[in-house]
């Protein structure tokens, strides 16, 4: 029997949600800093327009919801559900603002771009839009990577148990350290460094590429945030192409690896253990599948003859393969291209590049490392049970930080998310061809979308129909949030309307 | 008879290689200004020919050694150019928030996937030809956006208030 959910349910949701608007009002003061500094005026109203409304809307829901009860697991997802939908209506509001997105749907679509850090762009006109609102595209992406719920957490939140089942909802299952806050904000305390060091190495190359110095740190910063959060957002329209520069590429394909990884494997290289980097089941399976997924790739770019040259194939193949595969999205060809000029099967080297994604608990999407190793180990212990005497014990573990036994449990997990990522991909493909646009076409970019990616193939323009536009997003959403917050809130309407008092 | 047939030789051979370098040196030249979009649409076709391309300077102009690097909007897309330093001289407004940049037209060499340029989309510039000069953008307060903040800034203070006497 399905109960009617309670109004103390309500409150405690709006209670909390109310805090994560306020966070998310706050964070805007940083944009507005950057504008001031800049000098662009029109650009600080605009967030400071958008930090009224998301503080406004925070105290109305937190005088009204006031409670000091603890969230539930079911309360604490849907939390993170709902939280993430707030933050794309309430970040597009400055976004709109600028007039350079042609409606306010358009900028929700950024805006969640952005915090499901995919990189599927909707915007007009990018070369003139001011440092103000480019910082705070690639911001939402830096607080997107690391969770919009966990910046709640480690700035705006002194610590409550209900923290570790937000931190879950935000498809994040494993705590570096034993405290959730103290996890919170180590992974800040990474991003942070690196976001440092990162600035530091491509503002570098962007001055010695004779950007002048202003612009080429700010590049740097947005650059850095786009990749080591595997978003995709670049300040210019012609994302990393503009730049023409191999070194630059170079170091962003660093950022991306490093991006793509577990923030636990972080952990333990910045503690020392630097063995873990080659035993882990993670970078392993990663190491793996970007060569047999390169393999293919740069088969299909071969047969076609789309560049004669080994160096120059390598070169565009790899870094859209590893974009596609850390799930950053940055692009060095444009969208046309990979149909124009790329085959079928290179195509398909990209998709499932796209769709196997990065570690787990990075800030990567798609199905993750971690899983499709459970399941070839999983492949492998059943296909042993066959070959081996039916009194045979066959076991099979593998190495994530410790060395871990399979389990059925695990394995029917791991199955399971995959299954529903490939459901994902597969519905946003159907849409598109709902559309008029060729299979291959169309699972392109439902895979870029639902995997948070942003490559493109063309078909996100600001012309595709607004039903494209919003499958796209709840795509990044559900992806975004590995479906279990997403499932919980379905539920939760689901009981609205049908549960029993 | 073995010397005429020899200098017959090289003479074929000269003609032949000319020919041969008249065809691959792309002389088909488009002299009406195309767009970004037919370019990348259809970069095979204009592979290695001389045309003409015309928008707005962007962002920074790179320089490399004797050479520089600028990326030329159309509206549509934005195309890289290779040129010559001297060449981007007369450039004085690039687009940004701040600036409209300056009009030009390109007429130089395409190359759907540059081998020179690790496979990018360019253009090798012959020639720049400016259009229209560019200016600085001048950003006036709007009003309305002004207006609204207060209003907005007067419902928070009630919100601000009420969540105050509520604790209380």
């Amino acid at each position: 029997m399905i109960l009617k959910p309670r109004l103390e349910d309500i409150k405690i949701i709006g209670y909390y949600l109310g805090k994560i608007m306020v966070a998310l009002g706050f964070t805007m003061l940083v944009p507005i800093a950057i504008g001031l500094a800049f000098g662009e005026i029109n650009p600080v109203l605009d967030f400071i327009i958008g930090t009224e409304i998301a503080l406004i809307f925070g105290l109305i829901l937190i005088k009204l919801c006031f409670t000091e009860k603890e969230l539930s697991w079911m309360q604490g997802m849907i939390v993170v559900s709902l939280s993430w939908i707030a933050a794309m209506l309430l970040g597009a509001i400055p976004l709109y603002l600028s007039g350079h997105w042609k409606s306010y749907l358009d900028a929700c679509f950024d805006a969640m771009s952005g915090f499901a850090t995919t990189g599927l762009v909707l915007v007009q006109d990018l070369d003139h839009l001011s440092y103000t609102h480019n910082l705070w595209r690639h911001l939402i992406m830096f607080i997107g990577g690391q969770g919009i719920v966990i910046v709640a957490l480690s700035f705006f939140v002194r610590g409550f148990s209900g923290a570790f089942k937000m931190y879950v909802g935000e498809a994040r299952d494993e705590r570096v350290m034993p405290n959730v806050i103290h996890t919170a904000r180590f992974i800040w305390l990474v991003s942070i460094v690196y976001l440092i060091l990162g600035t530091l190495a491509l503002g570098v190359v962007a001055m010695l590429n004779g950007i002048k110095p202003a612009n080429a740190f700010f590049h740097g910063a947005c650059i850095f945030m786009a990749a080591f959060d595997t978003g995709g957002f670049a300040p210019q329209s012609q994302n990393v192409l503009y730049y023409h520069s191999f070194l630059f590429e170079i170091i962003t394909v660093i950022i991306m690896i490093l991006g793509a990884l577990n923030f636990k494997l972080h952990y333990h290289l910045w503690v020392g253990n630097r063995r873990e980097i080659f035993k882990n089941i993670e970078t392993k399976t990663l190491f793996i599948t970007i060569l047999i997924t390169f393999c293919i790739t740069a088969f299909g770019l071969a047969q076609i003859g789309s560049y004669p040259k080994a160096l120059v194939l390598f070169r565009k193949g790899f870094y859209q393969l590893i974009s596609g595969h850390t799930g950053t999205g940055f692009m060095t060809i444009y969208s046309r291209q990979f149909i124009n000029e790329w085959n079928q099967f290179s195509l398909v080297g990209v998709i499932c590049a796209m769709a196997l994604g990065g570690a787990v608990c990075s800030t990567t999407g798609a199905i993750k490392m971690l899983r499709v190793g459970i399941i070839v180990k999983a492949l492998k212990q059943d296909l042993k049970r066959i070959i081996l005497p039916e009194r045979a014990i066959v076991v099979q573990k593998f190495h994530h930080i410790k060395e871990v036994f399979i389990e059925d449990k695990q394995a029917r997990s791991a199955l399971l998310i995959t299954l529903a990522y490939l459901v994902l991909y597969g519905l946003g493909a159907i849409i598109g061809m709902l559309f008029g646009h060729p299979f291959l076409d169309s699972l392109f970019e439902s895979t870029s979308a639902a995997a948070n990616v942003g490559l493109s193939c063309g078909i996100t323009t600001v012309d595709m129909p607004v039903t494209l536009k919003l499958t796209y997003i709840l795509q990044m959403w559900a992806g975004r949030l590995e479906f279990m917050s997403v499932f919980t809130l379905i539920g939760f309407f689901i009981a609205a309307i049908k549960g029993k008092k | 008879m073995k010397k005429k047939y020899c200098v017959l030789c090289i003479v074929y051979c000269v003609l032949f290689l000319t020919q041969y370098s008249i065809l691959n040196t792309q002389y088909y030249a488009y002299a009406q200004s195309l767009s970004s979009t037919e370019l990348i649409n259809n970069a095979k076709l204009y592979d290695g020919k001389i045309l003409t391309y015309e928008g707005e300077v962007i962002g920074d102009i790179m320089a490399r050694g004797d050479y520089a690097w600028l990326n030329v909007n159309d509206g549509q897309n934005a195309i890289g150019i290779w040129a010559d330093k001297n060449l981007t001289k007369d450039i004085s407004y690039t687009g940004t928030y701040k600036s409209k940049g300056d009009l030009v037209e390109i007429t130089g060499v395409f190359h759907r996937a540059c081998l020179e340029h690790g496979g990018d989309l360019d253009i090798h510039a012959q020639a720049i030809r400016k259009l229209r000069q560019g200016r600085g953008v001048i950003e006036r307060l709007n009003t309305s956006k002004r207006n609204l903040i207060f209003v907005l800034l007067g419902v928070l203070c009630l919100v601000w208030i009420l969540k105050i006497l509520k604790l209380k």
